[in-house]
Parts: structure tokens; C-alpha cells; sequence
């Protein structure tokens, strides 16, 4: 019998410090915010832009943390998909068409002598990216544009036009080969690529 | 793989004589059938002056090269064209005397096959050299001279990469080079380039290796050789006789031409991962790139033409040239009997590592070591691919070492996390593991698309950090104004909160009125509660004073003018606080009802306000009617309020003009009231000098005490209007100079106010001009 007893006590005593511990270390480790959200945000293009209607990519982020959809992303695409489809370990769904299309990257360029000076688009630009102060021409930092295009709507003049992003040679790759899965059987024979010589 | 080595100290080897060197080996490569005999059995010719040079502005590793000459100048040969922009960048000059024709986007040297800024040279023929800079013996110069003329040449590695030679001439900061490697390998099949320029000028080779020995100062100069080369082996062996260089020969397999692999081989040293081979103490240059230093330094020529192999069986008479750089492929392969109809392709540099070009006019550039008309049976289109058997033949031949087969799969799969940490990036390219797939399956071309994708990823992922950081930088500057804000309105609440204690105070001590108007007109402005007060200390003054007959002009005037600003403030007030409600609205509904009633409360002030203001005008114009004395001083008041109400216009605008964008939309509400307000101002001004007017018609008609009496009040009312001309005129000429000298945006704007002007101006001039005749009319009443 003082054996039960004994080992009942032993375990309660154990239970006490182990809980003591765990709940010290609850509070003296906590951690603020959520961690996933930052590593979703990472992920995220960072355009600012709204579409997947937050105001900003880490309010996206929070509420896909909180289990919300990860297709709503025009800027980020199919690829931004699969990268959060890849660290929340769900399934990819194609880009909700709802919030808008997925569209080769883009910059804001101001008509510069069109331009009056009112400063509208610098209070709606998220990340500063247009200079200019009232009654002098504004101009587009392009190498800081993310192509929100935030800054067409309210300009008066309608000075802004976004232009897609002519990256010239320095951005282009190899692409990748056509997947053929053919069988060994198959004698198809590939067309040459190159400059037609004859 | 990323094993590092230490470099071995430089003493050690130069005490060191080796008659015979190790020579190390390096993992995997291949034996592809060589070719080189194709090209190699004559000499380098020169062909003749093409009819066009099209000359790309990057013809090398980094920034392009800055335009320095102009449309339709006439070059010189070997003047400069454009100039190398920054420390990675390289020089070009004119292969030829002739024209500039035009500066173009023209189809480039590179695998996309897509357009460059170009600049086409039409040649004159005459081939005349611009003024060159020799030297005897590179010895007299200092180092740094060599690197300048290095640098001046325009010479950029000439091997296939283009890395401009002259940064690779400075010996790394922390570290002497150890070891200065020739790279004379060409273990590519087809090409003979280098093989031919050894045998025929060796000399040029070994003096410019001496140079780039003497501005580096190496441990031990090594000229890597495939020994499938014998002559050229020989040749340099006979230059190299009287000099530290020391011939290596090494056994033919490909890629032993690649920088890392030769260097395996000679000195048993691997790049670490990341690292270059200067990091390790080990320089490589290549052979064509020895003998352009060699000339640069030498003869001061910068580099100009090229010796270029030309081969493959669509071509009848394959051999080497030494091209003008900027030599049309199409028009330099017609020369020697290019056979469109044979040849399947045409290839920019050899078999394995080069590439199909997609325009036949594609200039010849600095690197282009090889032009390759295969036919089918030469070079076979590679077969479709097959599956993946995991033979695992590729891993035994990577010289790089790795696992080509696992990067296929990840490349494939986009799981290019997974490829990088399988060290993609220390492939090389040679394609050796695609050579050996029994599959055919283009492994190099998923690796080359992997690493652009990989590269595409991390700038993306850069820049969505840095929209990231500016995004919150934003952010917190927003949020600390609005705290400076809050902070500023709470300070100046709580002012007035104790200037109103201080003010209920002082009235309680002192509870008789002192002078009205300088009350009025002293009280502090921005607290509402004494605005307040003022407004009932004016309305109790007004009523007191309404039914008192004898009344002095000037308090009057003052006192209807208190009222008037007091009217104007609240009403300023409550407009500012309706801005606050709708903000609030809009970001913070718990204020909302505060607002609220603070703006009602405000409506009733401004109410009172407006009674009181009313009332007493409307006691002052009783008073003026039934009081002829009192007639002149409404007038100059209203004119002076209308007066007041324009130039505070005026300043609003002004300060519209320089508000800021968040304040302007309220400035401009502002301004619009301010204006309605001058309006009214200038129509009652209006009625009562016309009111005055008839009555002084009315007062010829009376007697003649009345008449002096009239004529007493009609002398400073001319005064008056005079003074009021000028003053319009004045200020009307002040309004056209600042229209002269205005900013372009500010024009539209002064111009309306110059016209404005000019009406008040003629409004005055009139006036004056009918109070003049009135008191003419008046003095012959009185004759």
C-alpha cells in the first residue's frame, strides 16, 4: 500500500516541478507574434499593392497564418503559390482570378511635362518610391517601383502610365528544355533551332 | 568539393627547379573525337577589309562600354570609340579607318540571339592607323603604366568568358600570386585558334606572359599545354628557352582547358566554393589574350582583330583567321567557300560548350574563338530525349565533381533550393555529362535554365526586401507624425484650458469692462471658451451702445470689426472641426461622437456670432441713415473691410500656393468662403457709396448749413477715394511686376489678379471721379 502511495506521491511531485518549469519557461520564453507570419511574409512580393484586399503583404501573410487562402496574390503569381503552397504543406490552387491576373512585372512612369505637381501619387506610393515635392514635377525611382500601380488612380492629370519592365539581356536565361517523354521506340526527329541558312 | 587549399609559399617554388613537373589529374572528363586537323594544317590568314564592322558596346564581362565618338565622325585605326565605364568594363576601338554610319540595336554574340547597341563602321579602305604608343622594353615602365596601357587596349580574356584582362593584372590585396597560369589547353574539339597562334607566334605569347609576369610578379609562371599539340609545344619551348616560364604538357582530355581543371592539373589546388582562383594564389590567362598584352604594351595597338577559327565541313576552306573584330559572320564565312546548304547550323565557339547562332550576320566579337559549320553527319542534332535510367555515367565524368544526375531531377522539378545545395553553381557547363547520357537528355540546358532561374529568384527575392524595408520605413515615419500631431494638440489644448482659467480668473477680480475694441482684439486666439467670452462681452457692448445716440466713430468701426473677426474665427473653427469630424469618420469612430457634439456646440457659437455681428451692422447702418455725420466712416470701413477681406484672400492664396499637400485641399475651401466673404464685402462697400452718393445729391437740394455740412464730410471722402486710387494703382503696378517676373505655373493666376485689379482700380477711379464733380456742383451751389 505505501508503495501506491509512495509512487503516487513521487509523480504529483514530478507533475509539480515539470509544470513549474514549463510554465516558468511559457512566460519567460515567450515569443511575440506569430513566426510563421514573417517567414509567409518573406515569401510574399512586397509589392504593397492591396489586390488580395489587405491593406499590404504582411496583413496577407497574417491572415494566411490564421488559415486564409494562398491564391490571392496577383504580383507574386503561380510561383509565390507553390513557395507557400511548399512551407504551409497544403495543397497549390491556381491564382484566384478574383483578385486580378497575373501580368509581367511592371514599372510607374510619370509624363513628366504633363505632371503638376500635386503630389497625390507620392501620398498613395507604399514604399516612397516617387520624389517631388508640391508644384514641381514628380518622378518614379524605377529601380524602387514595384508596379503596385497604387499611384495611377489618384493622380488628377492622369500622368501615369505603367509600362512593363524591359529587363534587356542582363535578366535573360537559358530556358528550360521541353519535357518530351518519349519512349525509346520513337525516332521523332527535333527541329533545329538557329538561323535558317539556305 | 569545397575543400581549401593553402596556397604554398612562393619561396619555396622559386628555389625549386623541376625539369619535369608533376602533373596532377582531375576527376571525370571525356575524349570526344578532336577535329583539329581540319583547321589546323595552314596558316592564319588575313582577310581582307569587310565592307561593313558591326561593333557591339559589350564585347565583355560587366558594365558596356561608353559611346565616345559620333554619327558620321570619320576613325582613324585603332581610335578609341567608346570607353570602358568603370573597373569592370573594357575599351573599343576602330578595327579600321572609316566611318561611324550609324549606332544601332543589331543581333549580338549571345545565346539569346537577341539584339545590342551597335556601332557600324563603314571602312574607307585606306586602313590607317591612328598614333600609337610603343615601347622597346616593357621593363622601363611601372607597373601601373602596363596596367593603364592594358587598360587603354581595350584587351578582355580572350579565351571565351571576356573578363577584362587589365583587373586581372592587379595582384590580389592580401596575397602575392603564387602561381601565373597560360592556359594553351584548347581541349574544345574543332578549335585550332590558339594552336596555330603558338606555332606562328610564339614569341608574342611568351613576351606578353613575361608582362603579365612582371606586373604580377608570380611565384612560378606554368604554360599549360594538351599534348595533342606537338608543334606548338615546340615553338613555345623554343621562345620560352631563355625565360623562367616553364611548358607544361598535359595529356589531351577534355575539359582540361577549363580555369579550375587546369589548375587541378598543375598544381593540385581546387577553387573553393565561391571563391576564385586568385583567392587560392593562382592567376590564369589565356594564350590569345598574352599576345594581345603583348601588342598592347609592345606597339601600343589595342585590340582589334582576333584569330578565329573557321571549320567545320560546310565550310570548303576551313582554317584560321586573324578577323577584325566587328567582321559580319556571314560576310567572313563567304570568303572561304561557306557551303549554306551543307552546313546544318552555324555554332559561335566549339561543339560542347558553344552555342547556335540565330542571325548569320552576327558580328565577330573579342571572345569569338570559333565559327563551326557542322553538317548533319558532323554534329548530329541530338536525338529526343530519353528518360533517366540512373546509370550514373554522368557523375563519373563531371569534372566539377558532382552528382549531375540528382541536379537534373531537381532542376527539373524546380527544387532549385535542393539543386543549390548540390552545389549547382560549381558546374561548369562543359557538357560532358550531356556528351555521355545514354538518354540524350540535355542536362546542361536544365542546369543553365536552373541557375538563371535561381539568380532571377534571389534579385527578385533582394528587391521585395528592399520594398519591404522602405514599406515600413514608411510606415513608422507616418505613424510618428501623426504622434508629433496628437502631441502638439494636446499641448495646445491644454494651453488654452489655463489661459481660460487665468482669463475667468482676472474677470472675476475685475469684473468692468475696459476698452472695447483693444479686448476684442487681445484675446487669445486659439481658445474657443474666450472667443466666447469675447463674443458675449462684445454682444453685452453692442446692446448697450445700440441705444446711445452719441456714439465716437472710430469704437464703433472697432467694435463691429471685433465682432466680425470673432464671427470669422468660429466659423474658421467650426470648418477646421468639421475636417476633424470627417477624418475621424473615416479612421476613428470612437471620436466620432465627441466631435459631434463639439461641432454642434460650435454651429450655436458661430450663430451667436453671426447675430451679434449682425445686429450691430445692422444698429450702424440705422445709425449711418439717421446720422449724415457718420455717413464717411461706414463707407471707410466697409472699404477698409473689403480691403482686410482682399489681401487676406490674397495671403490665403499664398499660402495656398505653398501649402502642403495635405493641407491644400482645406486651404483651398478656405479660400473659396474667403472670396464669397470679399464678395459680399465689396457689394455692401458698393451699396453704401452709392447710398452716400444719392444722399449728397439729396443734401444739394438742402440748406445751406446742411450743405456746408455735407461738403465738410465730402472733402475727406474725396481725400479718401483718392488715397484709395492710388493705392489700387500702386498696388496694381506691384501685381505686374510680380506677373513679369512669376514662375510659369504662377502666370494664369496673377494674370486673373492683374485683371481684378485693374477693375478695382476703375471702380475707384470712377468713384473719385463722381465725388469730384458732386463737390464742384457743391462749390457753385455755395458761389
Amino acid at each position: 500500500m505505501s508503495v501506491i502511495v509512495t509512487a503516487i506521491l513521487a509523480l504529483l511531485g514530478l507533475a509539480a516541478v515539470f509544470g513549474a518549469l514549463l510554465g516558468f519557461a511559457s512566460i519567460r520564453f515567450k515569443v511575440d507574434g506569430n513566426p510563421i507570419v514573417d517567414e509567409i511574409d518573406s515569401l510574399l512580393p512586397q509589392t504593397q499593392c492591396g489586390q488580395c484586399g489587405h491593406p499590404g503583404c504582411r496583413p496577407y501573410a497574417e491572415s494566411i497564418a490564421d488559415g486564409g487562402e494562398i491564391n490571392k496574390c496577383p504580383p507574386g503569381g503561380e510561383a509565390t503559390i507553390q513557395a507557400l503552397a511548399e512551407l504551409l504543406d497544403v495543397e497549390a490552387t491556381p491564382l484566384d482570378s478574383e483578385h486580378g491576373e497575373e501580368i509581367p512585372k511592371q514599372v510607374a512612369i510619370i509624363r513628366e511635362d504633363e505632371c503638376i505637381g500635386c503630389t497625390k501619387c507620392i501620398q498613395a506610393c507604399p514604399i516612397d518610391a516617387i520624389l517631388g515635392s508640391a508644384k514641381h514635377m514628380h518622378t518614379v525611382i524605377a529601380s524602387e517601383c514595384t508596379g503596385c500601380d497604387l499611384c495611377v488612380e489618384p493622380c488628377p492629370v492622369d500622368c501615369i502610365d505603367m509600362v512593363p519592365v524591359d529587363q534587356g539581356l542582363a535578366a535573360w536565361h537559358w530556358h528550360s528544355p521541353k519535357d518530351q517523354n518519349i519512349i525509346a521506340t520513337d525516332k521523332v526527329g527535333l527541329v533545329t533551332e538557329g538561323a535558317n541558312l539556305s | 568539393m569545397s575543400t581549401s587549399f593553402k596556397p604554398t609559399p612562393s619561396s619555396k617554388l622559386n628555389s625549386k627547379i623541376i625539369s619535369t613537373r608533376t602533373i596532377y589529374d582531375f576527376h571525370g572528363g571525356i575524349h570526344p573525337k578532336e577535329m583539329k586537323t581540319l583547321s589546323n594544317q595552314t596558316a592564319i590568314v588575313k582577310p581582307p577589309i569587310p565592307p561593313k564592322l558591326v561593333l557591339p558596346l559589350q564585347q565583355h564581362i560587366g558594365k558596356p562600354s561608353l559611346l565616345i565618338v559620333e554619327l558620321g565622325q570619320h576613325v582613324l585605326k585603332g581610335e578609341k570609340l567608346a570607353d570602358a565605364d568603370g573597373m569592370i568594363s573594357a575599351a573599343l576601338h576602330a578595327p579600321t579607318s572609316g566611318i561611324i554610319e550609324s549606332i544601332i540595336d543589331h543581333p549580338i554574340a549571345h545565346p539569346s540571339g537577341e539584339s545590342g547597341p551597335c556601332i557600324v563602321l563603314i571602312p574607307d579602305g585606306k586602313d590607317e592607323w591612328c598614333e600609337l604608343e610603343p615601347c622597346e622594353h616593357y621593363e622601363h615602365l611601372s607597373v601601373s603604366k602596363i596596367q593603364a596601357k592594358v587598360r587603354e587596349a581595350g584587351v578582355a580574356g580572350m579565351g571565351g568568358a571576356g573578363f577584362p584582362t587589365e583587373v586581372k593584372l592587379h595582384p590580389p590585396h592580401h596575397d602575392k600570386v603564387a602561381t601565373l597560369i597560360l592556359n594553351a589547353a584548347e581541349c574544345e574539339p574543332y578549335i585550332t585558334a590558339d594552336d596555330r597562334l603558338m606555332r606562328e607566334r610564339a614569341e608574342e605569347v611568351v613576351q606578353g606572359m613575361e608582362i603579365m609576369a612582371y606586373a604580377l610578379q608570380p611565384g612560378e609562371c606554368l604554360i599549360g599545354i594538351e599534348d595533342n599539340k606537338p608543334e606548338a609545344i615546340a615553338a613555345l619551348r623554343e621562345a620560352a628557352k631563355e625565360t623562367h616560364i616553364e611548358v607544361c604538357v598535359l595529356p589531351t582530355k577534355y575539359p582540361s582547358g577549363g580555369e579550375k581543371q587546369i589548375i587541378k592539373l598543375l598544381t593540385d589546388k581546387e577553387v573553393p566554393n565561391g571563391q576564385i582562383p586568385a583567392d587560392i594564389g593562382v592567376m590564369c590567362q589565356n594564350v590569345g589574350t598574352a599576345a594581345a598584352v603583348y601588342r598592347a604594351v609592345r606597339f601600343g595597338e589595342p585590340l582589334i582583330s582576333r584569330v578565329t577559327t573557321l571549320t567545320g565541313e560546310g565550310i570548303q576552306q576551313p582554317g584560321n583567321v586573324e578577323a577584325l573584330i566587328g567582321t559580319p559572320i556571314d560576310w567572313l564565312l563567304s570568303q572561304y567557300g561557306f557551303q549554306a546548304k551543307k552546313a546544318e547550323r552555324l555554332i559561335m565557339g566549339g561543339p560542347m560548350m558553344g552555342y547556335t547562332l540565330k542571325h548569320v550576320d552576327t558580328p565577330i566579337v573579342k571572345t569569338t574563338n570559333c565559327i563551326l559549320a557542322p553538317t548533319h553527319k558532323d554534329l548530329p542534332p541530338p536525338p529526343p530525349a530519353q528518360a533517366c535510367i540512373r546509370c550514373g555515367l554522368c557523375a563519373d565524368v563531371c569534372p566539377a565533381v558532382l552528382l549531375p544526375q540528382q541536379l537534373y531531377w531537381f532542376s527539373r522539378a524546380q527544387e532549385y533550393d535542393k539543386a543549390e545545395h548540390h552545389n549547382l553553381f560549381d558546374c561548369i557547363e562543359c557538357g560532358a555529362c550531356s556528351y555521355v547520357c545514354p538518354s540524350s537528355i540535355p542536362l546542361v540546358q536544365y542546369y543553365r535554365h536552373a541557375k538563371g532561374e535561381i539568380k532571377q529568384q534571389k534579385q527578385d527575392q533582394l528587391k521585395s526586401d528592399q520594398a519591404r524595408e522602405r514599406f515600413e520605413a514608411r510606415q513608422f515615419r507616418l505613424e510618428r507624425e501623426q504622434a508629433e500631431k496628437d502631441a502638439k494638440r494636446k499641448a495646445r489644448a491644454d494651453a488654452a484650458a489655463k489661459a481660460q482659467a487665468a482669463k475667468k480668473a482676472a474677470e472675476a477680480a475685475e469684473p468692468t469692462d475696459s476698452a472695447p475694441g483693444t479686448q476684442a482684439s487681445t484675446a487669445p486666439e486659439d481658445s474657443a471658451e474666450t472667443k466666447k467670452a469675447a463674443i458675449q462681452a462684445a454682444l453685452e457692448r453692442s446692446k448697450e451702445k445700440n441705444p446711445a445716440t452719441d456714439m465716437s466713430k472710430p469704437e464703433a468701426v472697432m467694435d463691429l470689426d471685433a465682432l466680425k473677426t470673432a464671427w470669422d474665427k468660429t466659423q474658421v473653427k467650426l470648418d477646421k472641426m468639421h475636417d476633424a469630424l470627417d477624418d475621424a469618420k473615416a479612421n476613428n469612430p470612437d471620436q466620432v461622437e465627441k466631435l459631434t457634439r463639439a461641432v454642434e456646440k460650435n454651429q450655436m457659437r458661430v450663430n451667436q456670432a453671426k447675430q451679434a455681428w449682425e445686429k450691430a451692422s445692422a444698429s450702424q447702418t440705422t445709425k449711418v441713415e439717421t446720422n449724415a455725420e457718420a455717413e464717411t466712416p461706414d463707407i471707410e470701413a466697409l472699404a477698409t473691410a473689403f480691403e482686410k477681406a482682399q489681401s487676406k484672400l490674397d495671403k490665403m492664396q499664398d499660402a495656398l500656393d505653398n501649402a502642403q499637400p495635405e493641407q491644400v485641399e482645406k486651404l483651398t475651401r478656405a479660400v473659396d468662403k474667403n472670396k464669397i466673404r470679399v464678395n459680399q464685402a465689396k457689394q455692401a462697400w458698393k451699396e453704401a457709396s452709392a447710398n452716400q452718393t444719392a444722399k449728397t445729391k439729396t443734401s444739394i437740394e438742402a440748406t445751406i448749413i446742411k450743405e456746408v455740412a455735407a461738403e465738410t464730410a465730402e472733402q475727406p471722402d474725396i481725400e479718401a477715394l483718392e488715397s484709395a486710387v492710388e493705392k489700387a494703382q500702386s498696388k496694381l503696378e506691384k501685381m505686374q511686376d510680380a506677373l513679369e517676373n512669376a514662375q510659369p505655373e504662377q502666370v494664369e493666376k496673377l494674370t486673373r489678379a492683374v485683371e481684378k485689379n485693374k477693375v478695382r482700380v476703375q471702380t475707384a477711379e470712377n468713384a473719385l471721379k463722381a465725388a469730384n464733380s458732386i463737390s464742384a456742383t457743391n462749390q457753385n451751389g455755395e458761389q
